[in-house]
């Protein structure tokens, strides 16, 4: 069944506008009395007050590559972040690691690494799908460059924003 | 030729216009972007300057420097015309109303006219040529509507603009706006009769259609310069951007800055007709007559109380602006045809039946 909604019928002084008018400065007024004096915040202020300090753990930010704590890669450039990444901004060039290196064990490391941050869109999957934990997100934002080769992190760059990290990987470990 | 009154009036134009005019226009503008943030919880521009006081100056610049387009379809002449034709009259409106009492001996108002409402309105209604050029001359659909509607609405709220106002001039049976300010000096505000002869009768009554003119004339106020909730010759949703859709770099800001310095001159305007000018509540530091000896410091105070109570108008105005919804074009009409020329009307007799019977 069809409902009427009535139309309300205004009083006259409702029909006058100017009791609508007070009604609705009232409102805009608190809000902007509210604001003058500081009672709501509004915003933070970017780049005087950021929220480096209140990033949460899981925070996914640029994808970099991590060391051990022995200065070693971790990467074994098996390129399953090539493959996994949806925008395709990771390309690798593996190279094989010559028989006299103290770590020929490991026979593949990567001769480049290029993440395009154009293209990069931080899923995060390559951190997931990466066996030797050697990628993480870290919490860098702030990925700025003026041209579109500055904007390529190659593996200096990579390592730079990496840095360190400590824990059980799977191709360092003997019994394997 | 006279150059003592020479060199003084152009001191007055110099200080009053460029020094005082002008910078308020900016200023109002940084005013309207900060207090329509703060109204919807934002920050507004606060990076130039000291709260980005200064934004206004690197809006000006961003004008001057940006591509100054011309189309290829439009009528140039015309085209090039509008915009001064907007700027211009809202400026030398400026010409009569009373800033200040005196300062230094000198009346403070460009021009001492005894016509001063009417040549308010002569000239400012000459704005609307400047925005019917300018629909026109785009030679395009929307600035075409815009200047159109403008035209239509700028001509029917003058009606009330200036019926609004006949009370006014009736009680106090002047049209010279010096005197105008100096009677309500003495005898209360038209809108607020405190103090002196305002405090009677005659005075509480003579209010009712006082405070109906008011309500007539700051309404038609925003009609007349094109502010919400009267917008409708500009309104972006409809219109693009109005008659200054096909505008671009200083031409454009020239409209921007026109509205603006209405804006200003409204405010005085009102200020001056309503609210005392530049007196002072409670007959404060009031001259003993127009031409009265004052000293330099209460002139400075009675500019400084001008330029105060015009300030809170344009505060106003804003709030005002970002409180309503857009009225829809045929309530626009009907308001200023069928309620507000009758009610003007209707208020003009009941004046002289007030004064007659008082008299």
């Amino acid at each position: 069944m069809a409902i009427v909604v009535e139309r309300p019928k205004l009083k006259w002084w409702e029909q006058l506008y100017l009791p609508a008018l007070a009604k609705g400065m009232r409102v805009t007024l608190g809000h902007f009395i509210r604001i003058v004096t500081g009672k709501r915040k509004v915003t933070m202020q970017y780049p005087e007050e950021k929220w480096d300090d209140h990033l949460p753990e899981h925070y996914r930010g640029a994808p970099a590559l991590v060391t051990d704590e022995q200065d070693r890669e971790r990467c074994v450039a098996c390129q399953l972040c090539e493959f996994i990444c949806p925008p395709r901004a990771i390309t690798i060039k593996p190279e094989e690691i010559p028989s006299d290196d103290k770590w020929a064990k490991v026979e593949k490391r990567p001769k480049e690494f290029d993440i395009d941050m154009i293209r990069c869109i931080y899923c995060g999957l390559c951190e997931e799908v990466c066996p030797e934990q050697a990628i993480f997100l870290r919490k860098d934002y702030a990925i700025t460059g003026t041209s579109r080769e500055e904007m390529v992190h190659d593996k200096e760059r990579l390592y730079e924003i990496g840095g360190q990290r400590i824990g059980l990987v799977n191709k360092w470990n003997e019994l394997k | 030729m006279d150059w003592h009154l020479i060199i003084a009036a152009t001191i007055k134009i110099v200080v009053f216009v460029f020094l005082m005019t002008l910078p308020l226009v900016a200023m109002s503008v940084w005013a309207e972007r900060r207090v329509s943030a703060a109204i919807q919880d934002r920050v507004g521009p606060n990076r130039v300057g000291p709260a980005g006081l200064l934004q206004a100056v690197a809006d000006g610049i961003k004008f001057l420097l940006k591509e100054d387009f011309t189309p290829e379809h439009v009528r140039k002449g015309y085209f090039w015309l509008a915009p001064s034709l907007v700027m211009v009259p809202a400026l030398v409106t400026c010409a009569v109303l009373p800033f200040g009492s005196q300062l230094f001996g000198e009346k403070m108002v460009i021009a001492d006219l005894d016509v001063g409402p009417l040549f308010v309105f002569a000239v400012a209604s000459l704005s609307v040529y400047g925005i019917v050029l300018a629909g026109w001359a785009s030679n395009s659909k929307y600035p075409f509507l815009g200047g159109v509607r403008s035209t239509s609405q700028m001509i029917s709220y003058e009606i009330s603009l200036g019926l609004s106002i006949v009370p006014l001039l009736m009680i106090y049976g002047e049209l010279n706006l010096g005197r105008i300010v100096q009677e309500q000096a003495e005898n209360g505000w038209a809108l607020l009769p405190l103090w002196g002869e305002g405090l009677s009768v005659r005075g509480w009554l003579l209010a009712i259609p006082i405070f109906i003119s008011f309500v007539i004339f700051t309404t038609s106020m925003f009609a007349e310069t094109n502010r919400l909730p009267f917008d409708l010759p500009e309104c972006e949703t409809e219109l693009v951007a109005g008659y200054h859709t096909e505008y671009s770099s200083m031409k454009f800001a020239l409209f921007f800055l026109g509205e603006y310095a209405a804006m200003i001159i409204g405010s005085g305007l009102a200020v001056t007709l309503f609210l005392g000018g530049w007196s002072l509540p409670f007959g404060w530091l009031t001259p003993e007559s127009v031409d009265a000896e004052v000293p330099w410091w209460h002139g400075l105070i009675h500019i400084g109380t001008f330029f105060g109570k015009v300030i809170l108008f344009i505060l106003f105005f804003i709030v005002v602006r970002w409180t309503l919804p857009r009225f829809r074009y045929d309530q626009l009409m009907r308001l200023g045809w069928i309620v507000f020329f009758e009610l003007a009307l209707a208020n003009v007799v009941l004046t002289a039946l007030l004064l007659w019977w008082f008299n």
